[in-house]
């Protein structure tokens, strides 16, 4: 197998989430495509590992994971702030701090 | 092409497919389900990559634990169940400019930085490296690690209070 199969297929995800992040206005869309983007550095971070016979990418991999679960705890409970004082999840009326 | 090859092609097929629905489809459930794939395929292709452990860690935590917490999250915000029209803002077609050329970019920069290096998986790393490496060498990151998810759980429970 070659390492740029790992590394493109990664890069599609990245740019998926990159799309998601940007154009999409509901919370908890955002979050699930950071998600996205997390699990391509991932999938890089493990490809790596595994190219140079070293256990580091995978050590790292699962830091990451460890970071991204409470990166979604966090993230969903100020979702779900924002969705009790505006009674919606529409991340273009929360505008407050635009001048 | 070999086995491992064939199962790449597959599983990438499966998982493209399934990002591109997170990210477009109109049923906010069928985005949380289509993320289950997606998931599922990067925990394939960590044992195409011969790392079984974070396989296992990457279907137990993401599958087992994150999609829950987002399908609560679907739920509690009541969002409709079915087609809704308003789930993305208009800055959709500046997105798609970034996105592709971000792509093109990166696709580019790797054909030219790694093209042609193969992963030889013919030396996998065992379980019980990780675990040396992770109370050895990275034991602090690890202890901070944990530091954080206490932070995060409490973090967590503070914000999402009803007082």
């Amino acid at each position: 197998m070659l390492l740029n199969q790992f590394l493109f297929l990664s890069a599609v995800l990245f740019c998926c989430g990159i799309y998601g992040v940007l154009a999409r206005k509901n919370g908890v869309l955002v979050l699930m495509s950071v998600e996205l983007i997390l699990n391509a550095v991932n999938l890089n971070l493990v490809a790596f590992g595994t190219y140079n016979h070293t256990v580091a990418g995978q050590v790292f991999a699962l830091f990451v994971i460890a970071i991204a679960a409470a990166e979604v705890g966090v993230g969903l409970a100020i979702v779900l702030l924002i969705f009790r004082n505006r009674r919606s999840v529409d991340l273009t009326e929360a505008d407050l701090m635009k001048g | 092409m070999s086995a491992e090859n064939i199962a790449f092609w597959l599983i990438t097929t499966a998982m493209v497919v399934a990002a591109i629905q997170v990210v477009t489809s109109l049923n906010i459930v069928r985005a949380a389900l289509s993320l289950v794939i997606v998931l599922a395929g990067v925990a394939a292709q960590y044992v195409l990559l011969a790392a079984e452990f974070t396989a296992v860690v990457q279907v137990l935590v993401y599958i087992g634990a994150i999609i829950v917490l987002f399908l609560f999250g679907i739920m509690l915000t009541r969002a409709r169940i079915g087609r809704e029209a308003d789930l993305d803002n208009d800055q959709r077609g500046a997105a798609l400019v970034v996105a592709l050329s971000m792509l093109v970019l990166l696709v580019l920069l790797l054909r030219d930085a790694f093209g042609g290096e193969r992963i030889g998986a013919e030396s996998p790393t065992t379980t019980a490296q990780i675990g040396d490496a992770i109370f050895s060498t990275y034991v602090i990151p690890f202890e901070l690690a944990s530091v954080l998810l206490l932070a995060a759980l409490v973090g967590a429970i503070v914000i999402a209070r009803k007082d």
